[in-house]
């Protein structure tokens, strides 16, 4: 087997100095009723070709050559592929957790790139190593917070992305936090009048997404300091990351979570992503996951380290701040690339594109009689528009025309069947979003 | 810099596998920034332009990100490739880190998980054009409940830890549906800190049960600890020694009797996988890291997944949405779940690492057993060339890792980070140092089956030097390593006074 | 080595009493256990504190201590010095380098604790149990 670097005379030297006869000998520990007779039932062997021909076959039962207006918490964004060959290079690719310090500054050093960069983007003070996703970095933002302020009781937007908050109610429930749903405005954003005092003053967040997840901006100043006249803390989460090209980091938010998806990580159909905790300097210690802090060695050269370890797992266990132990290393080592790609020009102009499409999608679609805008407040390359007729029913049409439509709200949101959140990347052509337009169009123009 | 080495500090020459090399130098990244290089253009904008200020209000618009990098390609390639050969990696020679089975990493899955159809497929677009995505999602479960013997499965989690959690929660949603969720769960004292971690995420307590001289559940202390109050063991096997649990048919009997259930961290897979199935003794609930025993790659610390694989009286309870295969033969991703224990996270799992996954598993077949075999015949002699020159705490017989101490070494001042460090001047990287907790000094190796005959002769000749070393020159291994870039790093200024971001000046 | 007049317990924190007023700090076997300390985790001046209770911890680079407090009462000051060189542990842990300072709920707590040199007895032992 190709994989297996030893011949059959190999294994016999090895068993002899052993001084075992056979293999089945260095497993008499396991109970003999226990152990198999027959091997698994198992598809394969199959040589590279095969394993090629299969995964390929899956990939055309998918969605090749369709174009997709989902946003939704994941992001089809332009890659560089320099940025894959680096990835691919064996020392990145295969090599662990850099707790060995002097024999992986390479990993170290990009990491804190990447700490550096998230800093920069969000506008806090600091950032961990990278948490699995979004959804379960803001869940432990969450968690934060709770043992920061010692309060239970948390004020989470509707507006945060469902998937989300059905996380954080998942870790919640066993932890003796109360979660209560704020609603929201006419603008799309979070009901600031339904933020009362005296349930402030009990509260350890206020948990919003910015751009929501009906593509609405939040206005994060005024809800840090609302939140902060009661002593409770504001926490922010980001899912479409290339906004911070151009929208006002959350720098007056206490933690943010963020989905680094968006930093030139392919889709994947749901993963691996790169959740980011950022946050301030006086919390880094009730901060969970990998920290690479600056040291030097004795003759005083520059290195990096993992830092603040008693924070993790391996040595506070029941204690720690987190579970958390493999993280998503290699696509926090992908979005740095990208984001060095990129550059600061690179990703304003990204953003830009962004804003560009999206407002002349609107446009387009708003000039369908019956299609209207459903929130007031500012969109990046989200926004919900509402339909005369069923989304479900346009989507199932818009298949057909080789279109991904827009994620209907329905669902999630019961009060906003007919309306869909459509998203816009700098990805999509302009001829194809004329194409939706005019479907869609065709669409509503036929007979009930 | 770096102290000239002088001949009684350079690795020993018949060893062969490391030598010296020029490396190059290289700062961070923004400190090669300048304002108008850029590493990557986009086509030009094919709509109308828009003001963002006019957009969306100056009080949504941000000014230029600070000290954010402006660099060419060419400098972000050079970049990345030097710091690249700072680093060790499995691509280079034996990585021998215990309980972390840091096998060969193959290349094909590397290139079916780009294939454009796979990539680029988003999680929330319709099941009718996903059906190749779920396929390889509803193929993988099959292959791994075959694996273990289970009969239910979830790819949901994204690493083992979070398995852990979502096994837990499983119990919990378990027990509570006969009545009581209970209060504690116990965990050997040889545990991976995840797991007491996990536990108290899952809003159980931890109760500690010592292992035995013999690095084992004691029977008789089980059947004390095992009250009504008890949900669950949560046990790793082959334990953390490396030693199968010879008594686990009556560890889970003692389990099952008093209404708690046995869950199983199958960070250890690689010693079993082909040989013995974990549903058949006696296990209702674990997971993998498919990131050790199914080759995905670890990629400086992740990503993982860490699927849950359980007995039928669990599977209500699977976190939602569960990958089910409909009468017409098509593929759906299933929310209609009443007893679920809800989502453990956004989407349906690491999508790129269990393609990954499934590539390997095919690549075996049911000849998996043959990796499992070499695992365990690599540790096996590598153990027994290492008896005579290191202690073995406990001899009982090592599965796919041996965990030796430095108790002869320490007689000399020379502990086990000590010669991990020193392993590293001979070009290999450090065992797991200091972990179990129940064995003092450890030396955890775990070779994996990746290595060949002759690997296994370079690092068994590497520890045999550096054991002499300890003996005739400790001050050498004491301060190792001396042919690395940097030295030994101060972690004690870097903890004090940390230092985590770059700033501009 | 160990200041007759203080106070011991079995996990090796020590109390000098003046009056109602106790300091408290970690020993010097304490320190060495840890190594080189990086971050102390005090607690709020006006704390209530309850004997067998963790108050704080003490962090090297590899390990965590847990302090628990030999007595009760309430936390009165903590040591500024600690905040920005928590190693003085290291060098001063009998002196310099106390915890915290409280004032004594119940100065009779104090009795049933170690004298030093039942303390030095226990630490002989434990250092016995570690090399066997």
């Amino acid at each position: 087997m190709r994989y297996l670097p030893k011949s059959p005379s190999e294994r016999q030297e090895m068993l002899a100095a052993i001084g075992t006869r056979s293999i089945e000998e260095l497993f008499t520990s396991i109970p003999e009723k226990f152990r198999l007779r027959a091997p698994l039932d198992l598809p394969g062997p199959l040589s590279e070709a095969e394993i090629i021909q299969y995964f390929q076959k899956r990939a055309a039962e998918n969605s090749r050559g369709y174009v997709s207006f989902l946003g939704a918490g994941v992001y089809q964004h332009l890659r560089s592929v320099a940025a894959d060959a680096l990835l691919q290079r064996g020392e990145f690719l295969t090599s662990y957790t850099p707790y060995q310090a002097e024999f992986a500054q390479g990993t170290l050093t990009a990491i804190f790139e990447f700490q550096t960069l998230m800093c920069q983007i969000t506008g806090q003070e600091v950032a961990n190593a990278s948490m699995y996703d979004g959804s379960t970095a803001l869940t432990e933002a969450v968690l934060m917070a709770e043992r920061l302020t010692s309060r239970r009781h948390v004020l989470v937007a509707r507006s945060v992305h469902p998937e989300y908050r059905q996380v954080l109610h998942t870790y919640a429930k066993n932890l003796g936090l109360e979660i209560e749903e704020i609603g929201y405005t006419a603008s799309g954003q979070i009901d600031r009048a339904a933020l009362k005092p005296d349930t402030l003053a009990r509260a350890a967040a206020v948990v919003v997404q910015s751009p929501n997840f009906f593509g609405v901006l939040e206005e994060i100043p005024a809800l840090a300091e609302t939140a902060h006249a009661s002593g409770a803390l504001l926490v922010s989460a980001i899912t479409e990351a290339v906004s911070l090209g151009i929208v006002r980091p959350p720098a007056e938010a206490d933690i943010v979570a963020m989905e680094g998806q968006a930093f030139g990580i392919p889709p994947s159909y749901g993963g691996p992503y790169v959740g980011v905790i950022a946050t301030r300097e006086k919390f880094v210690r009730q901060m969970p996951g990998r920290l690479a802090g600056q040291t030097t060695d004795a003759a005083g050269n520059r290195g990096f380290v993992l830092t603040l370890a008693t924070r993790e797992q391996h040595i506070r266990r029941e204690k720690a701040t987190s579970n958390i132990c493999t993280n998503e290393a290699l696509y926090a080592l992908a979005a740095t690339i990208h984001l060095c790609l990129i550059g600061k020009e690179g990703l304003r102009e990204q953003a830009l594109q962004n804003l560009a499409k999206a407002r002349f999608a609107q446009s387009e679609l708003e000039k369908i009689p019956g299609v209207r805008r459903v929130f007031s407040g500012p969109t990046f390359n989200e926004f919900s528009l509402e339909f005369p007729r069923s989304v479900k029913m346009i989507n199932a049409e818009l298949l057909k025309e080789k279109i991904i439509g827009p994620f209907a709200l329905g669902m999630q949101y019961p009060e906003h069947t007919k309306r869909a959140v459509i998203c816009v990347t700098e990805t999509t052509p302009r001829a194809e979003i004329e194409r939706f337009a005019a479907a869609v169009r065709r669409i509503l123009e036929r007979p009930v | 810099m770096n102290p000239k080495l002088t001949d009684l500090e350079a690795p020993a020459k018949n060893v062969g596998k490391a030598r010296a090399h020029v490396s190059q130098n290289e700062g961070l990244i923004f400190e090669q920034s300048a304002p108008g290089k850029r590493g990557m253009e986009l086509p030009p904008l094919d709509v109308p332009a828009v003001d963002p200020a006019k957009a969306l209000g100056s009080e949504f618009t941000r000014d230029a990100i600070e000290g954010f990098p402006e660099v060419s390609e060419i400098e972000v390639i050079r970049h990345f490739t030097r710091l690249s050969t700072w680093n060790y990696a499995i691509d280079l020679g034996m990585y021998p880190l215990g309980s972390c089975t840091m096998k060969y990493n193959p290349r094909v899955n590397e290139f079916v998980a780009r294939l454009d159809g796979l990539a680029s497929e988003h999680p929330e677009q319709p099941a009718e054009v996903s059906q190749g995505c779920l396929r390889i999602l509803h193929d993988l479960q099959k292959c791994l409940l075959s694996i273990t013997g289970m009969d239910a499965a979830t790819l949901q989690p994204a690493a083992g830890a979070q398995g852990e959690l979502t096994g837990l929660l499983m119990i919990r949603a378990y027990l509570e549906s006969q009545g009581n969720p209970r209060h504690k769960v116990l965990i050997p004292d040889s545990a991976h800190g995840t797991n007491p971690a996990s536990v108290v995420i899952a809003g159980y307590e931890v109760q500690n049960i010592k292992s035995n001289s013999r690095g084992q559940i004691d029977t008789d202390h089980l059947r004390e600890f095992v009250t009504g109050d008890v949900a669950a063991l949560m046990l790793t096997n082959p334990s953390t020694l490396g030693v199968f649990e010879e008594r686990i048919a009556e560890i889970a009997a003692i389990l099952h009797e008093r209404g708690a259930l046995l869950y199983m961290d199958g960070a250890n897979m690689n010693a079993l996988a082909g040989v013995t199935r974990p549903g058949d003794f006696g296990v209702d609930v674990m997971h993998l890291n498919l990131h050790k025993t199914f080759s995905t790659p670890h990629g400086g610390g992740g990503p993982g997944a860490g699927p849950v694989l359980a007995k039928k009286i669990l599977e209500p309870f699977l976190p939602i949405p569960v990958v089910v295969q409909k009468p017409d033969g098509t593929y759906t991703l299933d929310h209609n779940r009443p007893k679920s224990v809800g989502r453990v996270r956004a989407f349906a799992g690491n999508f790129g690492v269990l393609l990954r996954a499934l590539a390997y598993t095919l690549a075996y077949g049911p000849g998996i057993r043959q990796a499992t075999e070499d695992a365990v015949l690599n540790a096996n002699y590598i153990r027994k060339n290492l008896e005579p020159y290191f202690d073995l705490p406990y001899n009982l017989p090592s599965m796919h890792e041996v965990v030796f101490s430095d108790a002869r070494q320490k007689v000399r001042g020379v502990n086990t980070m000590d010669i991990a460090k020193r392993l590293i001047d001979y070009g290999f990287h450090p065992y797991t140092t200091a972990f179990p907790l129940i064995v003092p000094g450890a030396m955890m190796i775990e070779p994996t089956e990746s290595e060949s005959k002759q690997e296994c002769d370079l690092f068994i000749d590497a520890m045999r030097s550096i054991a002499a070393e300890a003996d005739a020159t400790p001050d050498l291994v004491k301060t190792a390593p001396h042919a690395t870039r940097v030295g030994r790093l101060d972690e004690v200024a870097a903890a004090r006074k940390p230092i985590l971001r770059w700033k501009s000046a | 080595m160990y200041p007759a007049d203080y106070r011991y317990t079995k996990d090796h924190e020590w109390i000098k009493v003046q009056g109602d007023i106790g300091t408290i700090g970690i020993t010097d076997y304490a320190q060495q256990e840890l190594g080189d300390v990086v971050f102390v985790d005090a607690p709020k001046v006006g704390a209530k504190l309850a004997p067998g209770k963790s108050f704080g911890s003490v962090e090297s680079v590899k390990a965590v201590s847990e302090i628990y407090s030999p007595v009760s009462g309430e936390v009165t000051e903590t040591n500024p010095l600690l905040v920005d060189t928590p190693e003085k542990i290291n060098t001063d842990p009998h002196s310099a380098a106390w915890l915290i300072k409280l004032k004594l709920a119940d100065p009779k707590e104090v009795a049933s604790l170690m004298d030093a040199a039942a303390y030095e007895a226990y630490i002989a032992e434990q250092t016995k149990e570690h090399s066997a």
